[in-house]
Formats: C-alpha cells, structure tokens, sequence
C-alpha cells in the first residue's frame, strides 16, 4: 500500500504508519526525558567499556601513603580512598560490575519469569494456576530479602548475586507477560489464526508473543534501574563480590561509612554515579512507555 | 461481601503453605551446620552429632519438615541456634521497632506524596509539573543507603539538627513496655524522650519513605488526570461548581481508588526496604535482626522471621483487597 494518507478535515494531512517499532523509535527520538536517560546510559556503558584507557590507575592497589587526598588533588580529580586508590578509577571500574550485573540478572530474570509467564499465559487453566501460585509465593518474600537468603545460601560471587537479583524480578516479569497473553488469548487475529489450524506454538511464539513483548520490554529497562541499586544494596549489606578490594558501588560505600565526618565524598561519588545510572534507566523506561502506547502521553 | 473475604483468606493458604516448602528446603540447602554453628569453637564431631540429634536434624528431611510445620501450626517459630531463645521472643521485642519506622515512612510517603501529586496534576502545564515529576524520579533512583547516608552527613554531622543514628540517646533509659520507642517513653511520661524519640525517627522514616512518596506522588498524579477528563467532571465546572470543591467532592472521591491500592502495595516494599535503613541507621528492628542471622547462619531465625514477613505482606495484601472490594462493588463480583 501507498502512503497517500487522505487529509482529515481541517487537519494536517495523517502521517502513514511505518509499523509498532519505527514509530515507537520515532517519537523515542522525540522525548526529551528519553533522550536525557540515553545519554546517561551512553555515558554509564563508555565508563564501563573505556575504564582502563580513561585511567592510568589500578582499582585495586594503592598506595597508604596516598590515602584520603581531598578531590581535585593533582592527578587525582575525585580524590583517594582509605587505601591511597584513585577514587574516579574506582568508580569507573565499578560501572563494569554494575552494568555487567544488573544487565544479566534482568536477562536471567526474563528467561526464568518470561518462560513461567508464557506458559501460564499461553495454557491458563490449571497449569496458570499452579504456575501463578508459585510466582505468589516468590512475590510474598520481600525483594532484598530474597536476595540477601539467595546469595546467603549459594555463597559470595557475581553469578550468585546475579541470579538473587534475577530472581527477584523474575516473578514480576511472569506476572506481566502471563496478563499480556492472557488479554491476547481471545484476541481477534489469535482466534483467526487459531481457527485456520495453527498449532499452539506457533500461536505462541508468531502472534502471541511479540503482541505481549511491550510491556515486557518497558519492564525491563525498568528492572535494569532497580538491579543496578539492588546489587549496590547487596555490596552494602556485605554480600557482594568475595573479594574485598573490588571496585563495586555499594561495597565502595560500606567501606567509607566510617569515615563520614573525614571524607564524605567517598560516600556521594559512587552514590553520585549509582543514582545517575538508575536515573538514565529509569528515564528511558519511561520514554518506551510512552513510546510504545502513545495513549499514557499526557 | 463475607464470601469475597472468605475466598481471599481461603487463597492465600496455599501461598503460605509453598512458602513454609520454600524456606524449609532454602534453610536445609544453606552452607553450614546449625549444631556447629550453635557450638562454635567448640564444635567436636561428636558433640555436632549430639547437637544435630537434639535438634532433630539427623532425621529424613520429610520427618523434619512435617515436625516443623506441626510446630508452626502451634505458633512455635522454633529457637535460635545463637542465643537459644524462641524466635517469637525476639521476633516480638523487635518487630515495634520496624513497625513504628514502617508507619512513619508511610505518613511521611502519604502526607507529602498525595497533596505533591494533586498539585501537580493541577498545574500540567506548568513548570510545577516538572519540579514534581522531577522530585519523583530522584525518589524512585536514590538508593535508600545513598540517601540515608547523605543525609546522615548534611542534617546530623554538617548542621547538628538531628541525631545519626539509633532509637534514642543512649544515655536515657526508659522501661520496655510496648517496645514503640514513641509510645513507651509516653507510658514512663518523659516528654523530653518522646522528642529525642521523635528526632531520632525522622531521618530513618524519610530515608525509607522516599520510594513510597515517589510511586504515591506518580499514582496520585496520575490518577487525578484521568478522572479529570471525564464528562461528570466537566458538568461540576460547567454548572460553576468552584474548583475547590470539584476538587475535593468530584476529583478526589473517584482517583482514591488507585492510590489507595498502591499505598497497600507499598508496604511489602517498606518492610524490605526497613532491612538496608535499620542498616544505615542502626535501627534496632527487625530487618537488622534478619540480616545478622543471615550472617551468623542461624537458620530458624532466618526461616520464621521471613515466613512472619511475608504473613505480614498477605495480611495486608488482603486487607487492601478487601478495602478495594468494599469500596468498588464490580471488584466482589469478578
């Protein structure tokens, strides 16, 4: 089909529609917000990626002699930490675990809740019922929780923080993608396609699915701000990487608490940089929202 | 309405009951060995094995579950591993404690969140809108730590407002009654600690109301916009209804609906969140006591303190249920 859209009365002529995801882009590349998160993003990813070409430091050795040098010393912008580490070093470095965690545990926390989601949303009866039954009792125990007894239980590591904080959105991520299906079960072109013989696959995984994929998507970007403060979290109640030195925010954090009176910058940069992630997530999560189901704009 | 609330009481057993399987099998999975955690440095093969016999673990795993949930439906949350008292008891000596930090956040998170979002929503077009959207999404970003911590710095260490951290100045003793810091310094009628008390609850209460105000903040904005478009709305003005009491007779009486459903949801968030700011804040509170067990490997503990946390986040999923049922009659007919 042409796009030669008939002008409505008195209108601008009706733009043709160039499909969910190109429009959605387009008006992406429209909201201000959006567009501010992304740049945080960009700028969270390069620290992550370019931590070793930006600093000449190491995150893990210092030097004591060097410790606790206020910010804007020579050669040291954020100042040192309690070790003589360069401060601006650690933070970079510790972007490459905050990215690398929160970005896995949202991926393991949509394999596991997304293949429990469309099941349940895709058989309903009593398979949703036990199904959901369990996502219930996931969602019964507090988030943290669950978190801090997952990494109790299988011992300090990354992976090990990666799927208590993919557990926790696990269930949430079930739960909207199980609604989503079962909205699109009695859809119009669901039952078209289910009359002319289509097998339950593929009525799952070609017209189901990538209908039900929105919410999920904008959920998830969502859940990716939440992982970055739930592995701090993690780091600050001491459950985060075994070992000590590495440069992670939350751990960052812990370590500085009793030096609040002497050296409180090593408390407001990492959660400086903790929060300006979280916040470009956030933001473009909300973007995609709006993006995604033009209606929520207001 | 009585069958409705029965119904919901009825489906949340089944929850709790996975949930006693879950934490049961999670505990017994857990690295370590409660008799030699009880024993400590004196932990020989044989008295482990005397220990492991006295605390029944030495049975099949089926035989330990069914005793424990036998003893869970007489109210017996078992001992702890590390002090050898009932879990309830100290469960019961902590819990005011988060609870009055959970209420005070939760005032905090209603009492500015809900006239933030009207305000708001009455100023769409305004740079109003924007400060407050702003405000709500530094809420949902800041880490309740970060903010703690800050806090901590600029109120109590910069500016001598407040204190740092803690439920009252060491230096005063009061008799535990209630265990509600707020409530026993009452009962002793020492006014002066009822303020030291009040003092010390504020920084906590706003580091852990922070989220809730954001979300209740968003909602309440939200759902005053929607309402705001329909037809009845616009009869109340056009009949020259005055703004303040299209607001408050015609607005408000149909947003609540959301926001009351979403300030029910806020308090399985709260009693998390209480974990990392009785943390920060030195709180003596549940939270704290979940976290130390976790450490100490003190596995019952661990096991009833989260199976009364999630009891406590059925219950009042359920009230607000039934609230919302009682308020919006299509909800008991679904």
């Amino acid at each position: 089909m042409t796009a030669t859209a008939t002008p409505a009365r008195r209108t601008a002529p009706a733009r043709a529609s160039r499909g969910l995801w190109r429009d959605a882009l387009a008006r992406l590349t429209r909201n201000g917000p959006a567009l501010l998160g992304m740049f945080f993003i960009v700028v969270f990813v390069l620290a992550a990626v370019l931590a070793p070409v930006i600093s000449p430091y190491d995150p893990i050795a210092g030097s004591l002699a060097n410790r606790l040098q206020a910010p804007g010393t020579a050669g040291h912008v954020l100042g040192t930490d309690l070790q003589g580490r360069d401060e601006l070093t650690r933070i970079l470095y510790g972007a490459r675990i905050s990215l690398q965690v929160g970005v896995i545990s949202v991926i393991m926390g949509l394999a596991i809740g997304g293949t429990l989601g469309a099941i349940a949303g895709a058989f309903g009866g009593a398979v949703d019922n036990v199904l959901m039954r369990m996502v219930d009792v996931l969602l019964a125990i507090p988030g943290i929780l669950l978190a801090i007894g997952i990494v109790a239980w299988l011992d300090r590591g990354l992976p090990q923080i990666m799927l208590a904080v993919g557990m926790t959105n696990a269930p949430i991520f079930a739960r909207i993608l199980r609604g989503s299906l079962l909205a699109l079960r009695e859809a119009d072109f669901v039952v078209a396609a289910r009359s002319i013989g289509a097998t339950p696959l593929r009525l799952l995984l070609r017209h189901m699915l990538p209908n039900a994929l929105t919410s999920l998507i904008v959920a998830a970007t969502l859940a990716l701000a939440t992982a970055i403060i739930d592995v701090a979290g993690l780091g600050f109640l001491g459950l985060g990487p075994p070992d000590p030195r590495t440069a992670e925010w939350g751990t960052m954090l812990t370590d500085s608490t009793k030096y609040l009176r002497e050296a409180p910058y090593l408390i407001f940069f990492p959660g400086i940089a903790i929060v300006i992630s979280a916040i470009g997530f956030n933001l473009l999560g909300d973007g995609l929202r709006e993006s995604l189901d033009p209606r929520l704009r207001r | 309405m009585a069958k409705y609330i029965v119904r919901r009481i009825l489906s949340a057993i089944p929850v709790l009951f996975g949930l006693s399987i879950v934490l049961f099998s999670f505990i017994h999975l857990l690295p370590g060995d409660p008799a030699a955690a009880l024993l400590g440095q004196h932990a020989t093969p044989e008295l482990t094995a005397k220990i492991r016999q006295q605390l029944g673990l030495d049975q099949p795993l089926y035989v330990q579950y069914l005793q424990y949930l036998t003893q869970l439906l007489h109210g017996d949350l078992g001992k702890s591993v590390i002090n050898n008292r009932p879990v309830i008891t100290d469960f019961a000596n902590r819990f005011p404690g988060t609870v009055e930090l959970t209420l005070a956040a939760l005032v905090f998170a209603v009492g500015i969140g809900i006239p933030l979002g009207r305000f708001a929503a009455r100023h769409t077009q305004g740079w109003q809108d924007g400060v407050v959207t702003v405000i709500s999404l530094f809420g949902i970003s800041i880490p309740i730590f970060v903010l703690g911590l800050t806090l901590q710095y600029v109120v109590s260490v910069q500016l001598h407002w407040l204190p740092t951290s803690g439920r009252l100045d060491p230096r005063t003793t009061i008799p535990s009654v209630t265990n509600f810091m707020l409530i026993d310094t009452l009962l002793a009628g020492r006014p002066d600690a009822f303020v030291d008390a009040l003092r010390h609850l504020i920084l906590p209460a706003i580091a852990l109301g922070s989220i809730p105000l954001a979300i209740i903040t968003r909602i309440t904005r939200a759902s005053v916009l929607d309402v705001n478009n329909e037809d009845y709305v616009r009869t109340a003005r056009a009949k020259g209804l005055t703004e303040r009491r299209v607001d408050d007779r015609h607005i408000m009486r149909n947003a609540w609906l959301p926001v009351v459903t979403v300030i029910g949801l806020q308090v399985g968030g709260l009693l998390a969140g209480a974990v990392i700011t009785e943390t920060v804040f030195s709180w003596n509170g549940v939270g704290r006591w979940v976290v130390e067990a976790i450490q100490d490997h003190d596995y019952f503990v661990v096991q009833s303190s989260i199976l009364i946390f999630a009891f406590i986040f059925l219950a009042v999923n359920l009230i607000v249920d039934i609230g919302y049922a009682y308020l919006n009659p299509r909800i008991r007919y679904a």
